[in-house]
């Protein structure tokens, strides 16, 4: 089975002058978030969607849903856990609670401030997630990444045409990404902020799914502004 | 939920811009998956339409013949998965007498609003037609195309008299071909005469009873009744070519398009007593008739098959230039654009 899990933990603490977490600021004429779970929703291939949420979010969140959406028993509103990775293992935890997990359970984690997602880009990872049990979302880097050992000097900088920028969703079969988290000591916990690095420092394979410049993350006020302006145009839908 | 959408935003120049779909509105989402290039998308690509006409409907997003997959359905007509052909024709009222493609109040996509050039289209659930999985993907992409000569078709069966003993079709493009085999289905016992200028295309016609050159036909050949596939200024010629070759009280149909007005020789079609009628686009009726023809005519789906010139995996906007770009090179055929934007 194949789940969608839509994170929206972050407190949206760079949001500047909002205090409201930044996935449920209006865009148009819904919450961000409401856009970004719409579109795994309806995406015929999930069983559910699992949407995790800071505790104080949860009703919010249901209200939300239940207002765009109507009564549906294919969403669940979840709180999420302390960092990133322990928000996926409750949700991890939740589906195994409730469907249990298999060898072919498969997982698609989206920020829930990425609403510009497409429907290419879900179907690519549910394919990538259930052939290769990793994968990323990723654009090719534009600008120059220059690293820096000490924050002060240049100590290298890579060769750009290697170099992608990471996005979401990124999709794991979850079992693996279970037993690999376990595995890892606190320390290395505390450093693996990311779950597909943890694929890749265990010498898993994570494959790339090609992204769009445009399924951006909205952070900071600029970045709320940009897709004001993207949504503003005239259109007909 | 957000929506990507392809705009024509000037000639040769497509954007992406982005849309609310609300669901709440109710419908049938659909994903594109074969799109077919039409004609008059290129001729809004190209530019080839007046300068007025292009400031009032772009940017707009083009394609109106489009092979889909339902992804949800808040109506209860369909299942994910079903592949379903769309209906450009959007009618915004119900006439008894005059049929939905005829009404002025009617949109029609890529002309009067966004055509199927967007990741996600939501649409009411008579504006879908299901088609069997056994269909050629790239024949039932343009499906549209082959319900406007089922339209003209049926609109000839009623229109015109009983005695049908030949036929002639002028117009060796695509909707001569389509027009000329589903009436050789269709009216087997019809002798069928395609006219046209290219030897080459006239070769395809292999079901046709008879080809001709335009410029080789007999005097004395008459024939009962006429279609018009030919469209822009070689209709002219064409329709009093037809005028010329047609018994009394025949009936000719017109359904190439021509962008300036056409002088015909009136004076004989009184004299002849002949029926001249128009057509344009289609409706749900000829579409659900079309989809049927498809599936159950498997040689005349070959056929089509022979039709279909490039195909196209588009995954950036840049494959869309290549897609029209090859497209307007064709001298028969159509182009085919797997959407995978």
């Amino acid at each position: 089975m194949t789940f969608a899990v839509v994170l929206a933990g972050g407190i949206g603490s760079r949001m500047g002058n909002s205090d409201t977490p930044k996935q449920y600021l209006m865009l148009g004429k819904q919450p961000i978030i409401i856009h970004t779970i719409e579109k795994f929703f309806v995406c015929p291939e999930f069983e559910h969607v699992i949407v995790l949420t800071p505790k104080a979010w949860v009703a919010h969140t249901e209200n939300m849903i239940k207002k765009s959406l109507g009564e549906t028993d294919r969403i669940t509103v979840i709180e999420g856990g302390s960092t990133r990775n322990e928000t996926l293992m409750n949700a991890i935890k939740f589906i195994e609670g409730k469907y249990g997990l298999d060898d072919d359970t498969i997982i698609v984690t989206h920020d829930a401030v990425r609403p510009f997602v497409t429907h290419r880009i879900i179907e690519e990872n549910i394919e990538a997630a259930k052939k290769y049990g990793a994968c990323d979302t990723v654009v090719p880097a534009t600008d120059t990444i220059v690293e820096s050992q000490d924050g002060e000097v240049i100590s290298q900088i890579p060769n750009r045409a290697t170099l992608f920028q990471g996005q979401t969703p990124q999709s794991f079969n979850a079992k693996k990404l279970k037993a690999l988290y376990e595995g890892l000591t606190d320390e290395e916990k505390d450093i693996l902020t990311d779950a597909c690095k943890i694929f890749a420092m265990k010498g898993e394979k994570v494959y790339l799914v090609e992204g769009e410049v445009s399924n951006m993350k909205i952070t900071y006020p600029f970045d709320l502004k940009v897709a004001a302006t993207m949504l503003g145009g005239d259109f007909d839908a | 939920m957000i929506n990507s959408i392809y705009q024509l935003t000037a000639p040769r120049m497509i954007e992406v811009t982005y849309g609310e779909i609300d669901l709440s509105e109710g419908g049938v989402l659909i994903r594109p998956t074969h799109l077919s290039i039409c004609r008059a998308d290129q001729r809004y690509y190209q530019g080839a339409r007046s300068k007025e006409v292009l400031a009032k409907k772009l940017p707009m997003a083009l394609i109106h013949e489009c092979l889909a997959e339902v992804i949800f359905d808040t109506t209860g007509n369909f299942k994910p998965g079903d592949r379903v052909i769309c209906i450009p024709n959007t009618p915004t009222e119900n006439d008894d007498i005059i049929a939905e493609n005829y009404l002025r109040s009617s949109k029609f996509r890529s002309s009067g609003f966004d055509g199927f050039l967007q990741d996600q289209v939501l649409m009411q659930p008579d504006r879908l037609v299901k088609i069997s999985d056994d269909v050629n993907p790239d024949v039932a992409a343009f499906t549209e195309l082959i319900s406007v000569s089922m339209h003209i078709i049926s609109r000839f069966d009623k229109i015109a008299h009983s005695r049908r003993n030949s036929v002639g079709v002028w117009g060796d493009g695509n909707l001569g071909f389509i027009t000329a085999t589903i009436l050789s289905k269709l009216y087997p016992d019809i002798k069928l005469y395609v006219f046209g200028m290219d030897y080459d295309k006239l070769s395809y016609f292999t079901f046709a009873d008879e080809t001709m050159h335009v410029d080789d036909i007999p005097d004395d050949l008459m024939l009962d009744h006429c279609f018009e596939c030919v469209g822009g200024a070689g209709c002219e010629p064409a329709i009093n070519q037809m005028i010329d070759h047609i018994n009394p009280e025949g009936t000719i149909a017109l359904g190439g398009v021509s962008e300036n007005n056409v002088a015909i020789n009136t004076r004989m079609v009184l004299e002849k007593g002949l029926r001249v009628f128009g057509s344009s686009r289609s409706g749900r009726a000829d579409f659900e008739k079309t989809v049927k023809f498809l599936e159950d005519n498997k040689v005349e789906t070959h056929y089509f098959e022979t039709l279909i010139g490039e195909t196209f995996d588009v995954r950036t906007i840049s494959d869309i230039h290549k897609a029209f770009s090859a497209d307007s090179a064709l001298r028969l055929g159509k182009t085919v654009m797997h959407w995978n934007k």
